[in-house]
């Protein structure tokens, strides 16, 4: 998920000078890229310590936190824009993470893959659990612990009170607008509260 | 070739007010440097220690086997705080009793010819206290701003008040298990610290270097109480457990079933500390600087307010807390961010799971090592220091 064209699309969804709030933020890429190509703000929230160490090392604010723990540090609209980039899928209270998205930042912008992707689609067809590019793992060692589509996620929306400002897939970095619960590996939602 | 440390110490003329009211006049402050002041002054870097350090933070003293500094392992030429691209400060705080003026010394307001010490009349000193005194210290030396303010434990406490004292000479600061305040549990580990001291019959309210006493009874409990807070009941557990001496293992009975003597290994263990202890330390240092510990409070000013209070802060942070570290918890560190963040203060923190409780700041450890190295990597490239 960290590779540019991905990042570009994303960033898109960012206005310039934001004070961003990355929550999951890997090795702190995505921040950085903001930083540099946006003149955005902000602190990235990750729980693995060797993501810790490489934010530091790109000089990225980072929060050691457990995000299952919520999000209890930070105040209510006092980011513009949370990210939640491939984090979702890990997350035990991933409803819950939804709504603080929308509680901390004034806009939250959520990725994460999309299970309706057609090739998954075949490959539960033929009976077995799909193992792909962007879903590398077999279904006894994956992390993602939820797994969910496009059109799972608008339903999620809705039924947490949360407006969905733009939605579209991502597939190869290019957007995906024309049926993204089929054509695209990743579901983009860009949400408010 | 390891790095040879030496120690200087600086006298001051000027009276240095104090929070409590009371001033100190004609002191001392013992220092050691490390490293090369760069030609634009920006390299500096001020290390603040903790209840029972020192100015000896780094290298070893020519000749001594055994004298490394304290923090030798995160200090030094090519560690995490590398003293070939940063000039480092280690100063011993006003009140202790490794050198810097304290109760051990005489008294300038004895009278005449006695040479009276100050024992118990040695003014209570604060966290803010020791910062002005230190501030005065990098005036002398020329240094006008700081590359980073490091400190672990009642050193962080320091390295976060000079954040708020002098905003405008700190650009980082590092503040490793430390806390914005000591909690009740804390506050009352130093009373009970502090009761064995002064109860012990030689402790003669303080000023027993008059009669020729140490009350090294009160030091012993006093360390070996500290000692127990500084470690895990995981790590204690794996290191002593239930394991009995040699003595008692040879007896016929299993035990000795005595109320007195030394039966487990962690008996003697905390003994032995305490007596080493005992043999070095000051007891007016222990009970001032067990003080100094309970009254640092910077949100007290702000009605409790810690996010008010950090306002004034305006450099970078890092902060780094240990998960079994109960007497520094991860969550009183976790109050100092939020209260960063609320300021939109550009800070990091660290949350290193590490076994070794308290103690853990002044150990190996590779993730809390490299995140420091990495900060300083980054401090470095903006000042411009020299690789």
């Amino acid at each position: 998920m960290t590779d540019i064209n991905t990042m570009e699309a994303l960033a898109r969804l960012v206005p310039r000078g934001s004070r961003v709030l990355d929550l999951g933020c890997g090795d702190g890429a995505m921040l950085a890229y903001l930083q540099q190509t946006r003149g955005c703000t902000g602190y990235g929230v990750e729980i693995a310590d060797a993501n810790v160490l490489a934010c530091v090392q790109r000089g990225v604010n980072v929060i050691q936190l457990n995000l299952d723990e919520g999000l209890a540090m930070f105040d209510d609209a006092s980011f513009d824009v949370v990210l939640q980039i491939d984090t979702l899928q890990h997350l035990r209270n991933a409803e819950v993470m939804l709504r603080e998205t929308a509680r901390v930042g004034r806009v939250g912008i959520v990725a994460f893959p999309n299970f309706a992707h057609w090739p998954n689609r075949l490959s539960v067809l033929r009976g077995r659990m799909p193992v792909t590019r962007r879903l590398p793992y077999q279904w006894y060692d994956t992390p993602n612990i939820r797994v969910g589509t496009h059109a799972d996620l608008a339903a999620l929306s809705e039924r947490t009170g949360l407006q969905v400002q733009d939605s579209f897939g991502l597939q190869n970095g290019k957007v995906v607008r024309f049926a993204p619960n089929l054509l695209a590996g990743t579901s983009v939602f860009q949400l408010t509260g | 070739m390891p790095l040879i440390a030496t120690p200087q110490s600086m006298h001051f003329d000027a009276l240095l007010p104090l929070q409590s009211g009371a001033s100190l006049r004609d002191y001392s402050l013992s220092f050691e440097t490390y490293g090369a002041l760069n030609a634009d002054r920006s390299n500096a870097v001020l290390v603040c220690h903790a209840l029972n350090a020192s100015h000896h933070v780094a290298g070893v003293y020519a000749g001594q086997d055994k004298s490394e500094g304290w923090w030798d392992n995160m200090i030094g030429p090519g560690k995490p705080v590398d003293t070939d691209r940063f000039f480092v400060i280690g100063v011993n705080n006003l009140g202790s009793c490794f050198g810097s003026t304290g109760p051990m010394h005489p008294n300038p307001d004895a009278p005449a010819g006695s040479g009276r010490v100050y024992g118990a009349d040695f003014p209570v000193v604060t966290v803010e206290d020791w910062v002005d005194a230190q501030a005065r210290l990098l005036d002398a030396l020329g240094i006008q701003t700081l590359a980073a303010v490091l400190g672990g434990s009642l050193g962080g406490m320091q390295a976060l008040s000079w954040t708020l004292q002098y905003p405008e000479r700190v650009r980082h600061a590092v503040v490793v298990a430390s806390a914005p305040n000591l909690t009740a549990e804390n506050i009352a580990f130093n009373e009970v610290a502090r009761r064995a001291i002064v109860t012990d019959p030689d402790f003669h309210g303080g000023h027993f270097y008059e009669f020729g006493t140490v009350p090294k009874r009160g030091l012993r409990i006093a360390r070996m109480i500290g000692h127990i807070t500084y470690l895990s009941d995981d790590v204690m557990n794996e290191k002593f457990g239930r394991k009995l001496r040699e003595a008692v293992l040879q007896s016929a009975t299993g035990y000795r079933y005595s109320t007195q003597d030394v039966e487990f290994q962690i008996e003697s263990y905390l003994r032995y500390q305490g007596d080493k202890f005992a043999e070095y330390f000051d007891a007016n240092t222990y009970l001032l600087i067990t003080r100094a510990l309970d009254y640092f409070d910077p949100a007290r000013a702000f009605g409790g307010d810690l996010s008010q209070s950090l306002a004034r802060a305006t450099c970078k942070f890092l902060l780094v807390s240990f998960t079994t570290d109960w007497r520094f918890a991860p969550k009183r560190s976790r109050e100092i961010v939020k209260a960063l963040l609320d300021n939109k203060r550009d800070v990091s923190y660290a949350e290193i799971d590490a076994p070794h409780g308290h103690d853990a700041f002044l150990l190996d450890d590779p993730r809390y090592m490299g995140v420091v190295r990495s900060y300083f990597d980054s401090i470095s490239k903006s000042v411009g220091a020299a690789a």
